[in-house]
């Protein structure tokens, strides 16, 4: 009777225990990761550290770089890290918000200016840079560009510094060229396919129709020597490039034209935690 | 004429029912492949953690040579940890609990030697070491993604294995439910190493 009822108490402390468990759970994931900005920015002063002429010299410099690299470095001052390391913060935040693209080429800078609670930054490294931003580099920026100043009170120049040297680092790390030109590869081989796909099913086809009748049979060897010749000029299209350069080229103004000095959105970048902090 | 329309009937029925197989098969197998490679990263975070640490150990030992006890500690729970690697088809619970017990010790190792290198300033101060320390914190970060990488997958893996009818499937051709990190608490966010 009495080892029931000990049963029974620890089944109600464990399903207790569990509740509170799932209670964290939930109440962890609940965490205010701020939404992606629309319309999309780059710089986004959720704390209000900068001044608006400031905000728009970052902004500008940072859309240029992503223009010219398709490297996107978002820059988050926020007030509050909701009871979550700057790290694990800046992390959700470039997954939520996919900075970069698919190639994961972003970088999130996050800043909790010091108040009533000590000054914190990180430096969060998409999986593509992380060759280019280790973390003892990410490390040494903090310490010897962004805390200094921000210790001062100046918030912006820490944070310019800290881009110019990263614009260095991931210099030629991913060039708008090899954008395109990977595009115009991918358009290639889709048409590519969908011509052997067209031409297969029209053999065939033809190919049942001259032999239903027979007097139609020198059709299909026509629609064979279409198949190769259209698998040839495809081919030879491809060795020369030249055409299909042209297009992408164009597809290439298009974008620029669409972008004309604002940031164009973000695309799915991914974070493997690389990166680092530090604290004031 | 009557017999020949069930014929085609029935047979396009059973294509139906194997293509169908086909794609649940196919889908526990993409999604047992995801688990797979995130097993991988996780390992693969892992090793750097591992491969970070003669560095640090050797670093220290310029600085502390008397603290011999913390250093062996680290390298005897290093080769431990590193000697446990499991294969991605045999991600058993008992497993997953033996790789993680490896790996806490590590950890636990390493917090000590940090806790320990407080007492020496010039080291705090060294150059490499500091960077060292950088990796250390980014590989702890990173250890932290992988590991709820690789709880999701497995979450989606072990959900479309149970679920009806992908059921039958699983049982059939013998997949089995794979394991999950057992988060401690906390452990979500990765530990903060202080120097």
């Amino acid at each position: 009777m009495t080892s029931n009822k000990k049963n029974n108490s620890c089944k109600f402390v464990r399903i207790s225990g569990l509740l509170i468990f799932l209670f964290a759970v939930l109440t962890s994931s609940a965490q205010q990761i701020p939404s992606r900005p629309s319309p999309p920015r780059l710089v986004n002063d959720f704390s209000n550290t900068l001044s608006t002429p400031q905000e728009a010299n970052l902004e500008r410099k940072l859309v240029a770089y992503n223009d010219s690299t398709s490297t996107q470095i978002a820059v988050v001052f926020v007030n509050d890290l909701q009871g979550t390391t700057a790290a694990d913060f800046a992390y959700k935040l470039g997954e939520k918000w996919g900075v970069g693209t698919k190639d994961d080429n972003g970088i999130v800078i996050l800043v909790k200016p010091k108040n009533d609670t000590k000054g914190e930054v990180f430096i969060s490294v998409g999986y593509g840079l992380e060759p280019y931003v280790p973390d003892a580099i990410a490390k040494r920026i903090i310490e010897n560009e962004m805390i200094p100043a921000f210790k001062n009170n100046d918030y912006y120049s820490g944070v310019s510094d800290a881009i110019d040297i990263i614009i260095g680092l991931a210099s030629g790390a991913f060039t708008a060229e090899e954008y395109s030109d990977e595009g115009a590869e991918i358009f290639i081989l889709v048409f590519f396919i969908v011509m052997m796909v067209v031409m297969i099913v029209f053999i065939t086809f033809a190919g049942k129709v001259g032999k239903t009748y027979s007097s139609r049979h020198d059709d299909s060897s026509i629609w064979k020597a279409l198949f190769w010749a259209s698998v040839f000029s495809n081919s030879n299209r491809h060795n020369h490039h030249n055409h299909w350069d042209d297009f992408s080229g164009g597809s290439g103004g298009f974008g620029g034209g669409f972008g004309g000095g604002s940031f164009g959105g973000f695309g799915g970048g991914s974070f493997g935690g690389g990166g680092a902090g530090g604290s004031w | 004429m009557k017999n020949k329309n069930t014929i085609i009937l029935i047979v396009g029925v059973v294509i139906l029912i194997v293509f169908w197989f086909i794609g649940k098969y196919n889908g526990l197998v993409n999604k047992e492949e995801n688990v797979n490679s995130k097993w991988a990263q996780v390992e693969n975070v892992y090793q750097r953690r591992a491969d970070l640490i003669p560095n640090l150990v050797a670093t220290v030992k310029g600085y502390a040579e008397h603290e011999q006890q913390v250093l062996t500690d680290v390298i005897a729970a290093r080769s431990k940890a590193t000697s446990m690697n499991i294969n991605a088809d045999n991600l058993t619970e008992e497993n997953i609990q033996a790789f993680q017990a490896a790996q806490d010790q590590l950890s636990g190792a390493l917090s000590r030697l940090l806790v320990t290198v407080e007492k020496y300033p010039d080291l705090k101060a060294n150059q490499n070491f500091m960077e060292l320390q950088a990796q250390l914190e980014g590989t702890e970060n990173r250890i932290a993604v992988e590991r709820k990488n690789f709880n999701e997958a497995v979450k989606d893996y072990n959900t479309g294995l149970r679920r009806f009818p992908t059921n039958i499937v699983a049982g059939m051709f013998g997949f089995d439910k794979k394991a999950y990190f057992e988060s401690a608490a906390g452990s979500e966010v990765a530990p903060k190493v202080e120097f």
